[in-house]
């Protein structure tokens, strides 16, 4: 008997909660769990992954890279240099578009184009080299550079944040340290703005208007052919609703699976989890430069015998097949990767020879602080780990843990410990982030105007300016190998894992496209 | 209402902490944190940004937040409905079944009734939220598959939507409540039905259910009604975390939201608002006195 009536219930739970859900069966809707809320629009405003993700739906870009890093074009259809390669002219495709209606023209390029410059590392070298930006006219328009720079196309068709996306003039004369909050662009998706809900949804429908290239897609290059109408992205902030609502069949995609819930949605057939970003994040640890103890290379030199990789990746990856070792300064998968000087940190590790450059770095058991966010779980068992090293080379350490917003402003902090200064914080960048000397902001030696930790070291700074001018890939490498070289006895961070986040997805759902940014164009549901 | 707002922008100018680094993202420099903080006006002094609030509070403006852009007042009034919904539907359920509960088990003390009731009680209490949430989502929505694991449906999408959504997070929300009630209830229907008036009810013939309801009951409500509420800044703690485990985009989650990444004029219009529900709860609870028990006079 209450079988029966559990039965009934059930049934009657069951046939209402369809009857409510058939309306919404009529278009295609992937439900999607992102790595994070998105909480500002603007792309060029903000460096965080989820604002760049959103960027690639809703803008487009003249250039973009492709997996084997190639730059092709996106939005230009063809472009000239002049034979001094001091002369860029660029065409745009036909029949571009904003949602807003309004046709894609030169100035809206070079208003976006400028505002970038000024917040984007490579963007400012190529504001650097500029001399000009001019409307041929609505379709055509000139870069005149002071001397030869050869990467205009790498800055154009730059993947990761700040991304280059092309804005309507009228929003990209916006100041680039006061937000756009209008995201009219002219991507492959409008964002509907009236539904976007922050801290919990955002929504984007399939832009009609837009015209994709012919390519197949690969990375963010090629044709953004959308086969969905619309995208629902849904903030789950707890992990364990979000493998309950995928494994319901509630939402569609979780974008970054907790490698402690990947056994649980493996036993789900209708789940596939899989590595779509083929070069992961590099995990590090920074020091403070400005202030003992690790002002004094020797002590930084210290940890780099006894770091493991192999134990950093555990801590961060959880399964060993998420996470390895990388030593190098250039994300390990990409063409500047290299192994010289690499083997103070892959090779044997070396307790006694680290105690030792301890004691020559005649340190006085000044305080570490080793600052830990425990919300964060790739810092804090980053912070964990090297705390008990520090302790293990006889260093006076201390854990201080707080949340990331506290970690991220009090590394601003240039005071000493006792002040509420640092020693130590850990970080992690996405690969596309450190490939190259241009973007690799954490190796620069450009002291108090470097990246937070300041460490000072002009002969870096030269070796950078050198890559700049570097003729070809050949010339880069070598150069790229001296500053790794340099970076292996300066230390200016200790890269500590290289480590990827699994998606999962459901079986409805195809044509994932495999790439460091999170792009939905070209995946279709059944 | 005035010291709370000095008290939280106080509060929230000496914490750590600085929404200006957050925006900027990981390989922004401190010259670029520096700038955004100009724009935003956090370097301005601490009167200057006290005495900017207040003006544009005393006007009707909550600001902006820091990150979307957005005025507060929009996104407030985006969670507002969730969350109202979620607490409203908590209260109805629990009172509706809470006081009876008590009632009998009261009428019924040291039989196996009333242990049930104080049994769940003490479960009540002792569970967290969370996790009564968790193992209500496995039983109905996983093994099941009646009800839906998360989400909020608006009333204006059809009644089964919205209440299908609200189920489990009022059972999950409401058990440590039902407990207190239930408890309360008891304990002061014990005492009410000592009482000698309660004898010579009983002793003049009157029924169980006019005793019980007429008499004990009318008479034990004034401590009940002032648990309900209490309870309800109970309520309002307990749908941060009902709102994190069913993804209910409620103010609970905004405020959690806004408190990490230090999005203060969020923080200060919700703290304000929070203030001002518990100021007019216990506004409505000091008056039901005076209708429950017409000895008590203002």
């Amino acid at each position: 008997m209450k079988s029966s009536i559990r039965a009934m219930l059930g049934a009657a739970l069951v046939v209402a909660a369809a009857l409510n859900a058939a309306p919404a069966a009529a278009q295609k809707t992937i439900k999607f769990i992102p790595e994070a809320d998105l909480k500002s629009l603007d792309p060029i405003w903000t460096t965080a992954y989820i604002t760049r993700n959103h960027g690639y739906m809703v803008y487009d870009t003249l250039f973009a890279t492709d997996a084997k890093f190639q730059v092709h074009p996106q939005m230009v259809d063809r472009y000239e240099t002049s034979k001094d390669g001091l002369t860029w002219t660029f065409t745009l495709r036909d029949g571009l578009k904003f949602h807003d209606g309004a046709p894609v023209r030169s100035a809206d390029c070079i208003a976006s184009i400028a505002r970038w410059a000024k917040r984007d590392v490579l963007g400012q070298k190529l504001g650097e080299m500029t001399e000009s930006w001019t409307v041929v006219n609505d379709k055509t328009f000139r870069l005149k550079l002071k001397k030869p720079f050869a990467y205009v196309l790498e800055a154009l068709g730059k993947p990761s944040s700040n991304v280059p996306f092309i804005l309507p003039e009228r929003l990209a004369k916006t100041d680039a340290f006061t937000q756009v909050t209008d995201p009219t662009g002219s991507g492959p998706f409008k964002m509907v703005t009236a539904e976007w809900v922050p801290g919990s949804k955002v929504v984007y429908v399939k832009n009609t208007d837009y015209i994709p290239r012919k390519e197949a897609p690969s990375w963010a290059a090629g044709g953004k052919v959308v086969k969905v109408d619309r995208v629902e992205w849904l903030y789950i902030p707890d992990s364990a609703t979000a493998a309950n609502a995928i494994n319901a069949g509630e939402v569609d995609w979780w974008q970054q699976l907790p490698s402690d819930l990947v056994p649980l949605l493996s036993k789900n057939r209708d789940i596939k989890i899989e590595n779509t970003d083929p070069l992961g994040s590099i995990g590090m640890i920074r020091f403070n430069h400005l202030q003992p103890p690790f002002n004094n290379q020797k002590l930084r030199q210290a940890l780099l015998y006894v770091v493991n990789q192999q134990d950093y990746a555990i801590g961060i990856a959880g399964d060993p097949k998420n996470g390895k070792p990388c030593a190098s300064y250039f994300t390990c998968g990409t063409p500047l990767a290299s192994d010289a000087g690499s083997a103070v940190l892959s090779g044997k590790r070396d307790l006694e020879k680290a105690r030792r450059l301890v004691k020559e770095s005649g340190y006085k058991g000044e305080k570490v602080v080793v600052l830990d966010a425990t919300d964060q779980p790739i810092v804090h068992p980053q912070a964990l780990i090297t705390t008990e090293l520090l302790k293990k080379i006889g260093l006076n350490a201390e854990l201080q843990a707080g949340d990331w917003g506290t970690l991220i402003t009090r590394r601003s902090s240039k005071e000493p410990v006792e002040k509420g200064g640092w020693s130590i914080f850990h970080t992690w960048w996405v690969g596309p982030d450190l490939a190259t000397p241009a973007l690799n902001s954490a190796l620069r030696g450009a002291g108090e105007k470097a990246w937070f930790g300041w460490p000072n070291d002009p002969e870096m700074e030269k070796l950078r300016d050198a890559w700049f001018e570097a003729p070809g890939l050949a010339a880069q490498k070598t150069i790229a190998q001296q500053m790794q070289l340099r970076a292996w006895t300066t230390v200016p961070y200790i890269p500590t894992a290289q480590f990827t986040i699994p998606t999962a997805y459901r079986t409805n759902l195809s044509g994932l496209l495999v790439s460091p940014m999170n792009l939905m164009w070209n995946v279709d549901k059944k | 209402m005035g010291v709370v707002a000095l008290f939280v922008f106080s509060l929230l100018y000496i914490s750590p902490g600085d929404p200006a680094a957050v925006i900027a993202g990981d390989i922004a420099t401190a010259e670029d944190i520096a700038r955004i903080r100009a724009k935003l006006g956090l370097d301005e002094p601490y009167m200057v940004r006290f005495g900017n609030w207040l003006w544009a509070l005393a006007h009707g403006d909550l600001g902006v937040s820091i990150f979307t852009g957005l005025p507060v007042a929009r996104l407030i009034g985006q969670r507002i409905e969730p969350t109202v919904a979620l607490t409203l539907c908590t209260l109805i359920v629990t009172i509706a079944l809470a006081v009876p509960v008590g009632v009998v088990a009261a009428w019924k003390v040291g039989t196996w009734i009333d242990r049930s009731v104080m049994g769940f009680s003490v479960l009540g209490f002792s569970i967290p939220v969370f996790v009564i949430a968790y193992l209500l989502i496995m039983l109905f929505s996983m093994q099941l598959g009646w009800l839906p694991v998360q989400g909020y449906r608006s009333i204006n999408e059809g009644w089964w939507p919205f209440l299908s959504h609200m189920i489990l997070p009022s059972a999950a929300l409401g058990t440590v409540y039902m407990a207190l009630i239930a408890r309360i209830t008891r304990a002061t229907m014990l005492d009410v039905l000592s009482q000698d008036y309660i004898r010579t009810a009983q002793a003049k013939g009157l029924s169980s259910n006019q005793v019980l309801l007429g008499h004990a009951l009318k008479n034990a409500s004034v401590p009940i009604v002032t648990v309900i509420g209490i309870g309800i800044a109970l309520l309002i703690s307990g749908v941060v975390v009902t709102e994190t485990v069913f993804a209910i985009p409620g103010i609970g989650r905004l405020t959690v939201d806004a408190i990490l990444r230090r999005d203060y004029p969020i923080i200060q219009a919700v703290t304000l608002l929070f203030s001002g529900v518990y100021v007019l709860i216990n506004l409505a609870v000091d008056m039901s006195y005076t209708f429950l028990d017409p000895r008590i006079r203002y």
